[in-house]
């Protein structure tokens, strides 16, 4: 392994790493606008300029590889004004409008001018006009062509990542323009990514354009829970100033890298899938349409519960369980319903039909946690969904407790109109409004994704964190919190004060997840252990 | 003062092969074909110190050596007949007056590095080049010095042309494969040079129509023959193309160590009457310009470069003291706006910006700061580009700043010019 120096610090790295790369491991970010880790070497940029001894001229540290003995400099003299003059050409053309610009404050072009240019303008010349500005591109995305730098990292994201081959860079000189091809459109199920590539504001997100300036954002790590590959994101979050988006807290979804599963992207089903967080939630706990305190609520549940406890007639519960849940949930929802209260009708299998997939980051599964789910409720024994709806509908349910799922939408209105009719208690703790509402007797509001502390496996097996953003909407609580309460009035022993309680528990009762914990886990997640996937 | 390459130029039908074959044509193929092995050919251009007359001056026999022999892919010739310097017009008369020497050129050279097939890539606006040099690759292969078993031996070869399109980047060796490829003419980040990964991903020579020109004769004559016509570490003459304000503008054929004074008074016929020399270019526009003192330098790839400039393409562009020498640099510049290719920042937003600062100078709007910001904007250009055209930008349009500068001060501060050449005028 060739042992070099940068900056007067010594790292060995492999060969074939390149310069740029391995300044990061030492923690130095030479400037970049072209290269992107995940996409091919394009150069054209020049702004990684550095020093190599013994080289006469500056070299870009995206394509020089490492060799022994290498000494390079990333802040010399030579290499800051090779930096800065890079700066001052890309500015030559760029019409600098950051006040209307949906880019400023993550800008690359801001970022380097403030910690490498900060020169004064020489530009006394008319700038070179380029006829797209705000120009729709496709459904998600919009291009200014002054704004870009032509680094192409879309074009190489469009022909290497997604090979749909949508952009290409037109005309020569200072006139060219970054367009797509002739009669095309940016459409394709990964579009949105281009829009976090582009170091400048060439590509801005219709979807958050002018909704916030991004200064004002909070960052919470998550996991996507579109589907079960699990694509780690960053939930951007804006509570301070409600009144600006009409109480809607979450103003995007951005990817967060995890190499091992969706590396730097995720789809635009994914991305553009966060209204649901905001909109249409269930703000209290009602009966039969009307609000009732949390207290009258759970005593309610409880006392149908201890009837039917003391009638011994616990196979006349059924309890449908969500892949939406976390795996904290589910393990509460086990351990009081299988585990305590002895109930064997618990499944969350439902007959969803198979979602839309491809060979990337889609999966059919639009569950976040099927694996979670599998690995923790051990389907054995007990009856199947299918089977639990039946009873329900001929009448020999008397308590079912749904989790999440819209049963109007997978059984049919008439199903659960029966159920509705023939189940004595048909409670459903659910974050959102969906059509069962009208029908359950009592509805309790739960927490989405984003207001938990918890963990989802993804199909890979691998079980990964998610975080709260931000407190729960209204009066709706988490999951396991609706059951801890559950479990508190009915005299059961089931006190958690946190997930990772709830996670080390379950790291001791099931030995898939014996060597884990949440500090492990972190935030790449882990895999289950013994899967045979 | 023996003439090589244009020998033929101004005999009748001098394109047609039996012209060429009356004149000891292909026997430089056949000496190669039979009785020499490809090392032996290559050793033999090695010890003749050519060197690629395209402009950057590269020893011809080191680039052919530079060829992987255990690599199992095709190896390629790609001839580059992409002239496009301005003030460069050789290629073209060889092509058109002696095609046959440039095929067999490409014969000899294939046969060295092992190539089966050459591409000679032509700029676009060349059509009677490429019409006059295909037939004389027809008769070629009608007469058994192209295609299959050529000459009777086991050797094969094909040659193959492909028209430009209009990109002066195009001569750039990687923009041109790229081009070849039937992509847009990006120059290629180096290493690999294309002598290991070339066109279609296969080790590849690129050489110039006069470079190849050359080839035969050193075979016919010797290495030795053929360096002796030269000067030390660069053989043999090349044509130089003199345009400007000369009694006899036209292409001389001289050895390369010809002093620029020589060509200039001598074979070109000396400055128009009445007028004295200013400046001139001595290798095409790219080349730094140079002043009227500074032409007793040999025209040797080595000896220009000591001075700050370059041999180049060999194009010769005099002017008298009649020339604007801002308008001058302001054309220059002119031209390699409009001909980056536009990949790589500096150059693409640079050499716009240097235009529009000469324009505005030109057009009575320089302001004292400009002259003091040039230097710097056109030197951040060269040295950090993907390729030697940012070189050139800084150069050259660099070079009429630091030569002229009383001019440049001149235009700013009277915001106008006195002189109005016969060329200004043409231009306008």
């Amino acid at each position: 392994m060739p042992k070099l120096t940068i900056d007067g610090k010594e790292i060995e790295v492999p060969a074939g790493t390149t310069v740029i790369q391995a300044a990061e491991q030492l923690g130095i970010q030479i400037p970049r606008y072209c290269y992107h880790p995940a996409l091919p070497i394009a150069g054209n940029c020049r702004i990684c300029m550095v020093e190599i001894e013994k080289q006469p001229k500056l070299q870009i540290a995206c394509y020089t590889p490492v060799a022994e003995g290498m000494v390079v400099k990333t802040n010399s003299p030579k290499a800051i004004e090779a930096h800065q003059s890079v700066l001052e050409f890309l500015l030559v053309n760029h019409p600098v409008d950051c006040p209307v610009c949906d880019q400023s404050g993550e800008c690359k072009l801001q970022d380097y001018y403030m910690e490498h240019g900060q020169y004064n303008s020489r530009l006394v010349d008319v700038k070179v006009k380029k006829q797209k500005k705000a120009f729709s591109i496709g459904p998600t995305v919009m291009l200014d062509q002054e704004r870009c730098i032509l680094c192409t990292r879309c074009v190489r994201f469009a022909d290497e990542i997604t090979k749909t081959h949508e952009f290409g860079v037109f005309n020569r000189g200072d006139h060219s323009e970054l367009d797509l091809y002739p009669g095309k459109q940016l459409d394709n199920k990964y579009s949105g990514n281009v829009v976090d590539i582009c170091p400048v504001g060439a590509l801005t997100d219709k979807d958050f354009r002018f909704k916030c300036r991004v200064w004002y954002l909070g960052q919470t790590k998550s996991v996507c829970p579109g589907c079960s590959m699990g694509c780690n994101i960053e939930i951007h979050w804006d509570k301070s100033r409600p009144h600006s988006h009409k109480k809607a807290r979450v103003m995007r979804l951005k990817p967060r890298l995890n190499p091992d599963v969706n590396q730097y992207w995720i789809c635009d089903d994914g991305r553009y899938d966060y209204r649901f967080i905001d909109e249409k939630r269930i703000l209290f706990p009602q009966q039969k349409g009307a609000p009732i305190s949390w207290e009258e609520a759970i005593d309610t549940i409880a006392q149908k519960v201890r009837q039917i406890q003391g009638a011994g007639q616990m196979e006349k519960v059924g309890v449908l369980v969500s892949a939406q849940l976390t795996n904290e949930d589910i393990f509460v929802i086990r351990k009081l319903f299988k585990d305590t209260l002895k109930i064997f009708h618990v499944d969350f299998r439902v007959p969803e039909k198979p979602g839309y997939s491809d060979d990337f980051l889609l999966k059919a599964d639009k569950n976040p946690n099927t694996a979670g789910a599998q690995a923790i409720l051990l389907q054995e024994g007990g009856i199947s969904t299918k089977e639990i709806i039946q009873k329900a509908t001929k009448g020999d349910i008397e308590l079912l407790y749904v989790f999440g799922h819209d049963l109007v939408k997978l059984f049919g209105k008439e199903t659960v109109e029966q159920i509705a009719k023939n189940v004595k208690f048909f409670v459903l703790q659910a974050s959102n409004w969906n059509e069962t509402c009208d029908y359950a007797h009592l509805v309790l509001p739960s927490a989405v994704y984003a207001e938990k502390d918890g963990s989802f496996t993804n199909c890979q097996q691998r079980v990964q964190r998610i975080w709260p953003a931000f407190a729960p909407l209204g009066e709706a609580k988490g999951d396991w919190e609706i059951l801890s309460l559950l479990a508190e009035k009915l005299g059961i022993q089931l006190k958690f004060s946190s997930s990772e309680e709830i996670f080390n528990e379950i790291t001791q009762r099931i030995a898939s997840l014996s060597s884990m914990s949440y500090e492990k886990i972190a935030d790449q997640g882990m895999i289950l252990d013994g899967t045979r996937h | 003062m023996q003439k090589i390459l244009t020998r033929h130029f101004n005999q009748a039908n001098s394109h047609r092969l039996d012209t060429y074959l009356h004149d000891r044509g292909y026997e430089g193929a056949r000496k190669a074909l039979t009785q020499m092995t490809p090392a032996q050919v290559m050793e033999e251009i090695k010890k003749s110190n050519l060197r690629g007359l395209g402009g950057a001056g590269f020893a011809t026999g080191m680039k052919w050596g530079f060829i992987p022999s255990n690599n199992p892919k095709p190896k390629y010739l790609v001839v580059n007949a992409d002239e496009g310097e301005p003030g460069t017009f050789k290629d073209k008369y060889i092509m058109e007056r002696d095609p046959h020497a440039l095929l067999e050129g490409i014969v000899v050279t294939c046969y060295a590095i092992g190539s089966h097939k050459a591409y000679v890539y032509i700029r676009g606006e060349y059509v009677k080049s490429m019409q006059i040099l295909q037939g004389a690759i027809d008769e070629a292969y009608q007469k058994g010095f192209l295609g299959k078993g050529i000459m009777g031996t086991s050797f094969d070869l094909d040659v193959v042309i492909h028209p430009g399109a209009g990109a002066y980047i195009c001569g750039e060796e990687t923009a041109l494969l790229e081009s070849l490829e039937g992509k847009k003419g990006f120059p290629r980040l180096k290493p690999p040079f294309p002598a290991v990964v070339g066109l279609f991903g296969c080790p590849t020579v690129i050489n110039n129509v006069e470079t190849l020109a050359c080839v035969p004769h050193i075979i016919v004559h010797g290495a030795e023959w053929f360096a002796k016509l030269g000067c030390e570490k660069n053989g043999g003459n090349r044509i130089f193309c003199v345009s400007g304000h000369v009694n006899k503008p036209g292409i001389y054929e001289l050895s390369v160590g010809t002093t620029l004074r020589a060509i200039i008074y001598e074979h070109a016929g000396g400055i128009r009457e009445g007028h004295k020399l200013k400046a001139v270019i001595p290798g095409g526009i790219s080349a730094a310009v140079l002043t009227a003192d500074e032409i007793d330098v040999r025209m040797d790839f080595d000896s220009l470069k000591a001075i700050g400039s370059m041999a180049g393409s060999g194009g010769i562009i005099v002017m008298d003291e009649t020339t604007c020498m801002v308008w001058a640099a302001m054309v220059a510049a002119r031209f390699f706006a409009h001909e980056s290719c536009g990949q790589c920042s500096p150059c693409r937003e640079g050499a716009g910006w240097v235009y529009r600062i000469m324009k505005r100078i030109c057009d009575g709007e320089g302001r004292p700061v400009d002259l003091k910001n040039l230097p710097g904007i056109v030197g951040n250009i060269g040295g950090n580009t993907i390729c030697a055209f940012g070189d050139a930008v800084t150069m050259a349009v660099g070079s009429y700043v630091q030569k002229f500068k009383s001019e440049f001060e001149y235009h700013i501060k009277e915001k106008k010019c006195d002189l109005t050449s016969n060329l200004q005028e043409a231009w306008h």
